[in-house]
């Protein structure tokens, strides 16, 4: 099993989930984050104050995949949050040592393994 | 002490008249920041600073159009289908009575329909027009298709002559809008993201907010355009707010027998359309005549709305079904429900049908013009400069790329800059 965190540009976030759900990749958690990745800054000015933003808002993705799983959901995120610009994210796929699904106690493979019936 | 404005005549003002203008000027005047809350906040929030820009800029650009050409445009004399340049500069406008107020107030007071109208066309083009090219298109709207239709139906124009009822704006302002918005959107094309995601309002409390200033603020867009205190503002007054409150009532009864639930948006939406119906009609129909057209007025809005959400036409906000199809409902309403005893000409049921295809024929002027005109300055402007931003740009947002700014910022990772190390944002070539 692995964990898989990407972090993209929050006007990918609906493309992103568009292709995971195409990729039939079921569960996942998404979070607002704030950080930096080497992007141009942006300058903002609000009356005599100007300032520059250092941190880009970003879009955080956690998917727990089985091993076979790994591959095409990296594709999917690759090729869905993709703009070419410095600061389309990163892909970070992280070994697992436990999983539980909470509901039924199962663990590992079977605990992020999604259901026939889910729905 | 300021020096009064020189005009050799002596005030002969009516003070009663004058007082209740210059107040309906500040109120109509109000509606135009309160259409930017209700825009703003049926946007997305990375473009609420755009949206309400759009309608605040609108002030200064169409205010100033309108005092330097527009009025002179649309109420100078001239010929039946445009005023002259009399009025240039406000050349002549002075303290002398244009009626029974000073002309200089008449002409703010219209210089308040200028403003609205042209910023109730940028809800069809929000969240991808870019900020510099709507400027140049308000500019030369409100001269080049304001100033005309206004003219034809208040300067003396030829929709005046013959016959064509519109007490305050069904037409010359919302139809004419509603239109403009139509061809802008067709256009302007859809925004990248339009019916590939859901697009939501970022602030419904915003939404409502606006809806009651513009409500506010029509109690001097109607009552208003009785010209002075007389029974055509208590009655036009007295319409602007039972014709609303029956099409809020409906749109409501709508929502529930639909979706069971009553929404929010729903209800701004329907006090702002019944609004737009009872405009045309104000001062022209009995009480319980508006009620009439602002119950009736609620369902070709409301289906409209669902219809229109369905097709490829990005019309982000509904102007066309709000301000358009409300306009041309209200005014071939008027056309039906007008009374010569209530201050209008009678309509179809005072025995009257011809006053429908008169209303009709207003209409369709406005329409056809309004198509023509606007497309033509869109295409004109399009020439010169894009007309709206860079994919990147539109995905990132308006605000930040059009005003370095964001409607709600965080301040983590803000850092202060000195004001000599500034280079300001880049825009993306589109």
């Amino acid at each position: 099993m692995k964990l898989i965190v990407a972090i993209v540009r929050p006007e990918q976030a609906n493309e992103v989930l568009e292709a995971l759900f195409r990729a039939e990749v079921r569960g996942l958690t998404v979070s607002r984050v704030q950080g930096h990745g080497g992007e141009l800054e942006r300058v903002e000015t609000y009356r005599g104050t100007t300032v520059k933003m250092e941190l880009q808002d970003k879009v955080r993705f956690e998917i727990g995949v089985s091993n076979h799983f790994v591959e095409p959901t990296v594709r999917a995120i690759m090729s869905s949050a993709r703009t070419g610009e410095v600061g389309d994210g990163k892909i970070f796929v992280l070994p697992v040592e436990r999983v539980h699904r909470i509901r039924t106690g199962e663990t590992d493979e079977g605990a992020v393994t999604p259901l026939a019936d889910s729905g | 002490m300021i020096e009064p404005v020189q005009t050799g005549a002596p005030l002969d003002m009516n003070a009663p008249d004058t007082v209740w203008m210059l107040v309906a000027t500040a109120l109509v005047l109000l509606m135009t920041p309160a259409l930017g809350f209700f825009y703003g906040g049926l946007v997305r929030a990375k473009n609420a600073l755009n949206t309400m820009m759009m309608s605040f800029a609108a002030l200064a650009v169409a205010g100033i159009v309108w005092a330097l050409l527009g009025y002179s445009l649309a109420f100078a004399e001239g010929t039946g289908f445009i005023g002259g340049t009399t009025h240039a500069l406000l050349r002549g406008v002075g303290l002398e009575t244009r009626g029974t107020i000073p002309h200089l107030l008449f002409m703010a007071y219209q210089g308040t329909f200028a403003i609205i109208t042209a910023a109730l066309i940028s809800g069809a083009i929000v969240e991808r027009k870019r900020f510099g090219a709507y400027l140049i298109f308000v500019a030369l709207w409100t001269l080049a298709v304001y100033a005309p239709v206004a003219h034809w139906v208040w300067g003396g124009g030829w929709l005046a002559r013959l016959g064509v009822l519109d007490y305050a704006g069904g037409t010359v302002v919302h139809v004419n809008a509603g239109v403009a918005a139509l061809t802008a959107a067709i256009l302007i094309r859809p925004r990248k993201d339009y019916a590939r995601q859901a697009l939501l309002p970022h602030n419904v409390p915003y939404v409502l907010l606006g809806a009651a200033l513009l409500w506010f603020g029509w109690f001097g867009f109607n009552g208003g355009s009785a010209l002075g205190v007389n029974r055509g503002a208590v009655l036009a007054f007295v319409n602007t707010m039972l014709a609303p409150a029956a099409t809020l009532l409906v749109w409501m009864l709508i929502d529930l027998a639909r979706t069971r639930r009553t929404t929010a948006v729903g209800a701004a939406t329907g006090i702002v359309v019944g609004l737009v119906a009872i405009t045309p009609a104000a001062g022209f129909v009995p009480p319980m005549s508006a009620m009439a057209i602002g119950a009736l007025a609620a369902f070709p809005s409301y289906f409209g709305i669902l219809w229109r959400s369905r097709t490829a036409l990005d019309d982000s906000l509904d102007v066309v079904a709000a301000h358009g199809l409300g306009g041309a409902t209200g005014a071939l309403l008027t056309g039906v429900f007008a009374t010569a005893a209530a201050g209008g000409t009678d309509g179809l049921l005072a025995g009257n049908p011809r006053q429908v295809l008169i209303q009709a024929l207003g209409i369709a002027a406005a329409m056809v013009y309004s198509g023509v005109a606007t497309a033509l300055l869109l295409k004109l402007i399009g020439l010169a400069i894009p007309l709206r931003s860079h994919g990147r740009d539109e995905a990132i947002g308006m605000d930040i790329t059009q005003h370095g700014e964001e409607a709600y910022t965080h301040g983590e990772g803000a850092v202060l800059l000195a004001q000599s190390t500034v280079t300001p944002h880049q825009e993306t070539r589109p």
